[in-house]
């Protein structure tokens, strides 16, 4: 197949492009969700990302929720952003960087005006971020502004014997076109750490990621009551026929094909080396995992699931793919592409690398995904440890 | 290419992955393998799902079971070629 060299994007003030036109309302904390809530449906064309944080944090825990709230505001699937917080320095903090995109934004505080004053001067600014956004164009982006990260879930054998090469392909494919690439899943890469590591492009970045995967195991000795059996592999994955961890790592593994990997990213950290694949330090939760991913500026994502995964995200399409023939049956609506075919041999891995890359730009372009139309918008964020 | 009744990853592999929707006690199962494109005859001797596995030979407690080449854990509980192996038989060999 001849792979098209370009996409129909939305070209923002940096550089980079998007997949697609968010204007978010973003809380900075928890409690004001309902301040955020209420611009949202004010407004149409915005769309609220309600988390679960942001009071009491500190040390690296604090860095990764900034880091978190930056990164989805300076997102290139996003054009401007309305930050909501309680109080005026935090809110200022995330204002002040994710308008180093040059992108509009605002901040505004809930203390000394309550709730509804704030909603109403948001609303009027956030009126006027969605009639200004929805003036933008989709136009020609040449593919390597894609950035795709991956993740699986709700895997079954399948994923290890055809959906997760399938994404391994399309990254075989797409790699040398230029385009930047992202796994991640720490903990599901237990049992294959050692072929995983070696994968690494230098001897500095195979050192890095074994120091990554040394602190997650570490922790993982430190906290569990007995072992991981009951959580890794999950109840699903076992249902699905995954016996162990080590047979669900080297399933998880396939989807970089025979890429390596040239850095180790902390969660939510903006790839700095240029085009190519990278590794970022994720829990293994689908959601969590690719809220990291969007928020390192990813602005496309694939994930291959077996058993039948519905996750969404609020600002990066999430396109499903499967390889189970039950799952393509049962859960119809969630899955933007079928490679079940691999399965019975009428459709060889290249064949399916293909139908993914056209399922992709199709929605680089503009189509919905399955979770998209459905209204998935899980936006978690992931914290390191209790608040003080 | 006929539609296989099993998928192994690797020559090297004791077990491979049923590809139908359920194999029957005493079907003789075709099984590809992928990295060497051959095609071999399992005997199923359990009703086994799609996507759980199937030894490929005898397997003794504390041998280990390979897949994708690899080192994927230990048996646990004695397992005849086409019984079904899973958690009932085969431990992970972390934590």
């Amino acid at each position: 197949m001849d792979i098209p060299k370009s996409f129909l994007g939305y070209k923002r003030e940096n550089g980079r492009a998007g997949t697609r036109n968010h204007v978010i309302i973003l809380p900075v904390d928890d409690i004001s969700n309902a301040c955020a809530e209420a611009v949202a449906n004010n407004i149409k064309g915005t769309i609220a990302l309600p988390h679960s944080y942001g009071r009491l944090q500190f040390g690296a825990d604090l860095e990764l929720h900034f880091r978190t709230m930056i990164g989805t505001g300076k997102n290139p699937n996003v054009a401007a952003v309305i930050v909501i917080g309680i109080e005026p320095k935090w809110t200022k903090k995330i204002v002040d960087a994710i308008a180093t995109t040059g992108k509009p934004v605002e901040g505004f505080h809930i203390e000394r005006s309550g709730d509804i004053e704030t909603i109403m001067k948001a609303s009027k600014k956030a009126q006027e971020f969605s009639m200004w956004a929805s003036e933008k164009q989709r136009e020609e982006c040449p593919l390597s502004d894609l950035w795709i990260s991956v993740k699986c879930g709700e895997s079954d054998t399948t994923s290890g014997l055809a959906a997760n090469p399938t994404v391994g392909n399309l990254m075989d494919k797409l790699e040398p076109l230029g385009v930047h690439l992202c796994f991640g899943e720490t903990s599901e890469l237990t049992g294959a750490e050692q072929v995983c590591a070696k994968r690494g492009a230098t001897p500095e970045v195979q050192k890095k990621f074994m120091k990554t995967w040394n602190n997650y195991n570490d922790f993982i000795l430190k906290e569990a009551t007995d072992d991981l059996s009951e959580s890794q592999p999950t109840a699903g994955n076992i249902a699905g026929g995954l016996t162990t961890i080590e047979e669900k790592a080297f399933g998880n593994f396939q989807k970089i094909g025979t890429r390596k990997f040239i850095d180790v990213l902390e969660p939510a950290e903006e790839p700095k080396k240029g085009k190519g694949l990278y590794f970022m330090d994720t829990s293994s939760a689908a959601a969590e995992c690719v809220t990291l991913q969007a928020a390192a500026g990813f602005n496309i994502h694939l994930f291959p699931t077996g058993q039948g995964n519905i996750i969404g995200n609020p600002i990066e399409p999430v396109i499903k793919l499967t390889a189970n023939p039950l799952t393509v049956k049962t859960m119809k609506e969630h899955i933007d592409c079928d490679v079940s075919k691999l399965l019975s041999r009428q459709m060889n891995m290249s064949q399916a690398g293909d139908e993914l890359i056209k399922s992709t730009l199709k929605v680089a372009n503009g189509r919905l995904t399955c979770a998209e139309a459905l209204g998935h918008r899980e936006f978690v964020m992931t914290k390191l440890y209790r608040s003080a | 290419m006929s539609q296989p009744d099993l998928i192994i990853h690797d020559e090297k592999d004791n077990v491979g992955v049923v590809v139908i929707e359920t194999t029957k006690k005493s079907q003789d199962c075709s099984a590809w393998i992928m990295e060497n494109d051959k095609t071999i005859k399992v005997p199923s001797t359990n009703d086994i799902p799609l996507g759980h596995k199937i030894a490929l030979k005898d397997l003794k407690v504390g041998d280990t079971i390979f897949k994708y080449g690899h080192d994927i854990g230990k048996v646990v509980k004695e397992i005849k070629k086409g019984e079904h192996v899973h958690v009932h038989n085969v431990k992970t060999k972390k934590w």
